[in-house]
């Protein structure tokens, strides 16, 4: 078995302005309290962590990031706002020690643990090494679909994927009993109440 | 009339959106894609159509109570199919029971693609629910706020 080094190529520049972006489009969500800002953010975090996943050659989960993520959750975090204030409440300043110490042992615990990561495209990797190694080489002769990533995901673990459908499915039913009201009939129109500004504060 | 240009585009992008959605649906085995980012797709032609013309035109064109028989359906439609290849004497989901003596695995194809519609109607079928639900409720707006 012969010891992997990593590549090091021009992709890395590409990886590290994306990686830098996402950093600052994060500081800058933290940083606002205007919740139409904060959620057009996310939806740019989503869509540069897709390119991200496009030069980490995870197209399928980039793909998945861009319509989910930038797309769909967007539009429903949209919907949501609307029907409450625009503007965040000013956090408590008195927690402020206790949540930054949190996060910095939080972090500085996953800085450390990325030290004993494997190298990016290391065969020896766990993670390519025992059932992605069987998957990679079997798909051709077991499933014959050119799309491993669809061979893995709808039939050698079919039944996670019908689990999955079923998380999702059970949240459109939650949806329909909590904000329902009768509408799954096709019913009357729910109006809410917005809070005003004074209750927002 | 309001806000023509939106209505046009909207009109032209339509068709071609719910185009593509069948082109990611059906062609998950091939390339990157599948039923779950077919679902997205679909729902984003749906939620283009209740931005430009309203959510009740949207509703008329599709009612939720269709939406909710989608929901079910496609959920039945994956469990289904693994019933289906325990029937016929396989595993549960083992499609090469749904073509049995293929020699390039007939079954898998078919299989996958049983399974990905079923998850592609389920998925598109519930963010459409979800949308009507939050975007259906209309804020009342203050009378500072105008």
């Amino acid at each position: 078995m012969t010891e992997f080094t990593a590549h090091i190529s021009p992709i890395v520049l590409l990886d590290l302005s994306l990686l830098t972006m996402l950093i600052i489009v994060a500081f800058a969500m933290l940083r606002s309290r205007h919740l139409f800002a904060v959620v057009m953010l996310s939806g740019i975090y989503s869509l540069l962590s897709a390119a991200f996943f496009v030069s980490l050659d995870a197209v399928d989960v980039a793909f998945t990031e861009a319509a989910v993520g930038a797309g769909i959750s967007t539009v429903l975090m949209l919907g949501g706002m609307l029907l409450t204030a625009r503007r965040e409440k000013p956090a408590a300043k008195d927690r402020a020690p206790v949540a930054l110490a949190v996060v910095l042992a939080t972090g500085a615990a996953l800085i450390y643990a990325t030290t004993d990561m494997p190298a990016f495209g290391d065969p020896n990797a766990p993670a390519n090494d025992a059932v992605g190694q069987r998957y990679v080489e079997e798909t051709p002769n077991d499933i014959a679909v050119p799309n491993i990533v669809t061979a893995v995901l709808a039939s050698y673990r079919g039944f996670d994927t019908l689990g999955e459908t079923m998380v999702i499915f059970t949240a459109g039913i939650a949806v329909i009993l909590l904000l329902g009201a009768g509408s799954g009939r096709g019913g009357r129109k729910v109006v809410d109440r917005a809070p005003s500004d004074e209750e927002a504060q | 009339m309001e806000r023509a240009i939106l209505r046009v585009t909207t009109k032209i992008f339509f068709a071609p959106i719910i185009l593509y959605a069948l082109y990611v649906q059906f062609h998950g085995d091939y390339g990157p894609g599948g039923g779950f980012q077919a679902g997205i797709i679909f729902a984003v032609a749906f939620i283009l159509h209740a931005f430009c013309f309203g959510l009740e035109e949207t509703k008329k064109a599709l009612p939720q109570r269709a939406l909710i028989v989608a929901m079910v359906i496609g959920l039945l439609f994956y469990a289904g199919t693994g019933v289906a290849t325990m029937l016929l004497g396989g595993n549960l989901l083992g499609y090469d029971a749904i073509v049995p003596g293929s020699t390039h695995h007939a079954g898998q194809h078919y299989g996958i693609l049983l399974v990905e519609w079923g998850v592609g109607v389920t998925v598109a079928s519930t963010m459409l629910t979800i949308f009507y639900h939050f975007t259906g409720r209309e804020p009342d707006i203050d009378q500072e706020d105008w």
